[in-house]
């Protein structure tokens, strides 16, 4: 399979900070995967994706998708790929229908093609009969449904999802779920974070977990659940590589 | 390009539709603004006001001159001359301590004998040139002088009132001395030459004609509503600053503005559709508030707002002040974390602007500190530029100066945002 990412020792530290959110993290994803990157709060899961999704510079590595590099050829690369953040990025007062329209159309896509995507994926995702509500009455499911479809409505190469199934219902985390193997199947690689290790080891087909800013590991769930003795699960993995101390941090 | 800026103007008209509170606020506060200070300033303009001001007259001279002080008073619609409280006649002791209670503005303290002095004064001066120019033949003898003590008006100002208010009544008050005793000097020039000898006209040789501007063969008058309307238009069409820095502060909470950062959209074309919409609401409120001068003002008491030849001149100063509203509103809406942080700032600096831009102190009365600060501030070129064109009878080159630095300060806090949030992203 082709490398549709390639991550070469990306590091990243804030202003101000003490520590490497991300320490020279080197990484390839092929086309077609559904890629997880899992760890604690603070392990640099949402610096990786806010980096590759162009929302801040590294302070020191290199990365490319679908062979293109960031710094020159930014345009083409926001074209092919989706995001769908952690919190609900959408306008409260304005219909779903209204949101999907906007963000479609800074995709790029117009008139009868927007219109009739928007209205199969929400038919999909079973909320075509609420298109013309306000997403302030949503239930968090809902919401959440609405946040991905505003990630794919211009059939994106690479798909980033932080924690897109985060306070939902098992309703609507099926949902999700499911379409976005249908996405992955269609062609689509996915890079997707989670706290929810069960549900990373039955979607993902390779996870890389991160701690401290450095991956500890990368493999398929099996690979790694058999490269720790004794382990049954994944979340048993994740502890024995992680440890079991708190990360709060402020 | 073009269909996304047109989706961006949709989108940024839906959010205000869906905001009923925030559009009332945005189309009414104006206009209740613009009506309720002109009325209030309207006042100052105008000659007749029917609200009287009440003066306590204290006469303690009971003489020809306070008769003519209280009878020019009187004559004066401004003043309610009151002479007596509760049947008595007001002593200075009493003046005193109601105006400094604050109970009257103004009290007017006439000293004792002050007519039989003035006119003991002027006698005495009129006998003196009169023997000096030799008529002491045809006139009685001079007297012995007598020496006269100087008199002093005593005015008592309620501590409240405003210094242009207690500058103005006491320049009037000095005219009407110095009146009386122009007066008193050729009465007794004329009695002492006799009335054969010296007809002396009494009335002003020189007096004085303001020449008002005439537009198309018109006087101009500035009046209240020729100064008001433009001034507070203005100050309302850069009050957009709050609502614009909102709703950008609302985009980055709310996750949207990560969104768009991450779609093939550049950040300009973003603004370009807020700087459009924005744009649009400034000229929408503009013309509410022409109009509510035109026709709403005569139904209240209020002069109509005379745009005759200029409203299309009127429109384009108002643009460029939106232009230069809308760049403040960008700026402080990317540099602002919250919604607390931006919604207090952006009125303050507003009213700051104003203040600093001359739209309540006319620009010529500030400290020269002021007036040299003055000159940087957007309100105030967008003021003058109102001025230009509806007092002054300015074209379109007239103001090319002042819309042009609108329109370079809204390029440069634009580009200051977009840099800034640049920088921001790379931390």
């Amino acid at each position: 399979m082709n490398s549709i990412i390639k991550i070469e020792s990306l590091s990243k530290k804030y202003k101000d900070a003490e520590m490497f959110s991300l320490n020279d993290v080197s990484l390839e994803i092929n086309e077609g995967q559904i890629f997880g990157l899992l760890g604690p709060n603070g392990a640099g899961k949402t610096t990786l994706i806010s980096m590759l999704c162009g929302l801040i510079k590294p302070t020191s590595g290199h990365f490319t998708i679908n062979d293109l590099d960031y710094s020159h050829h930014a345009a083409k690369i926001k074209k092919i790929i989706g995001v769908v953040p952690q919190e609900y990025a959408l306008y409260p007062t304005l219909t779903a229908r209204e949101n999907l329209h906007y963000f479609g159309s800074m995709y790029g896509l117009k008139g009868s093609d927007l219109k009739d995507k928007v209205i199969e994926t929400l038919d999909l995702l079973g909320l075509l009969k609420f298109a013309d509500k306000r997403i302030e009455t949503f239930s968090g499911g809902m919401k959440r449904r609405v946040n991905l479809i505003a990630g794919i409505l211009h059939n994106p190469k690479v798909l980033f999802l932080d924690e897109p199934t985060v306070g939902v219902d098992v309703q609507s985390k099926n949902a999700i779920l499911d379409y976005l193997k249908v996405l992955n199947q269609n062609g689509t690689t996915i890079i997707y974070t989670s706290h929810h290790l069960a549900e990373a080891e039955d979607f993902c087909d390779t996870i890389a977990i991160l701690d401290q800013g450095r991956i500890y590991a990368q493999g398929t769930p099996s690979t790694l659940i058999a490269s720790v003795e004794e382990a049954r699960n994944l979340e048993e993995v994740f502890i024995s590589l992680t440890g079991k101390d708190f990360r709060d941090a402020i | 390009m073009l269909y996304k800026i047109w989706m961006s103007i949709v989108k940024e008209f839906l959010l205000l539709k869906r905001d009923l509170g925030g559009l009332i606020i945005l189309f009414i506060m104006p206009l209740i603004l613009v009506i309720t200070v002109t009325i209030i300033q309207d006042s100052t303009f105008k000659t007749v006001s029917d609200n009287k001001i009440q003066i306590l007259l204290v006469d303690n001279d009971k003489g020809s001159v306070s008769k003519t002080v209280f009878d020019n008073l009187q004559k004066n619609n401004a003043f309610d001359i009151i002479t007596q409280i509760d049947n008595q006649p007001i002593t200075e002791e009493v003046a005193k301590e109601n105006v400094y209670k604050g109970k009257f503005k103004l009290a007017i303290v006439i000293p004792k004998d002050l007519s039989v002095d003035l006119q003991a004064k002027v006698d005495q001066n009129v006998q003196n040139i009169v023997s000096k120019m030799g008529f002491t033949d045809s006139i009685a003898e001079p007297k012995t002088s007598k020496v006269l003590q100087q008199k002093e008006v005593k005015l008592y100002f309620d501590p409240a009132v405003q210094m242009s208010f207690k500058t103005s009544v006491m320049n009037a008050i000095d005219k009407m001395i110095s009146q009386i005793e122009t007066k008193s000097i050729y009465t007794t020039f004329q009695n002492q030459l006799g009335e054969e000898n010296a007809q002396f006209e009494q009335k002003s040789f020189i007096t004085f004609k303001e020449i008002i501007p005439r537009i198309n063969n018109k006087e101009v008058l500035p009046n209240s509503v020729q100064h008001n309307v433009p001034a507070w238009t203005l100050f309302a069409i850069f009050f957009i600053v709050i609502p614009l820095s909102i709703n950008i502060v609302k985009e980055k909470s709310q996750g949207t503005f990560v969104r768009l950062l991450t779609n093939p959209t550049s950040n300009l074309i973003i603004i370009i559709g807020k700087t459009i919409t924005y744009l649009m609401i400034c000229m929408i409120q503009f013309y509410m508030m022409v109009a509510v001068a035109i026709f709403l003002f005569p139904h209240i008491g209020l002069p109509s707002l005379n745009v005759e030849g200029h409203l299309f001149l009127m429109s384009v100063v108002a643009l460029f002040s939106g232009f230069g509203a809308i760049g403040f509103g960008i700026l402080l809406g990317t540099i602002a974390s919250t919604q607390e942080q931006s919604a207090p700032f952006g009125a303050t600096s507003v009213i700051i602007l104003a203040a600093v831009g001359g739209v309540w102190v006319p620009v010529f009365a500030m400290p020269k500190i002021m007036q040299i600060i003055a000159k940087s501030s957007p309100m105030n070129w967008g003021l003058e530029a109102f001025y230009d064109v509806l007092l002054r009878n300015g074209s379109f080159v007239e103001i090319i100066p002042k819309i042009s630095l609108l329109f370079l300060f809204f390029i440069i806090t634009t580009s200051i945002a977009l840099f800034y949030d640049k920088k921001k992203r790379t931390v």
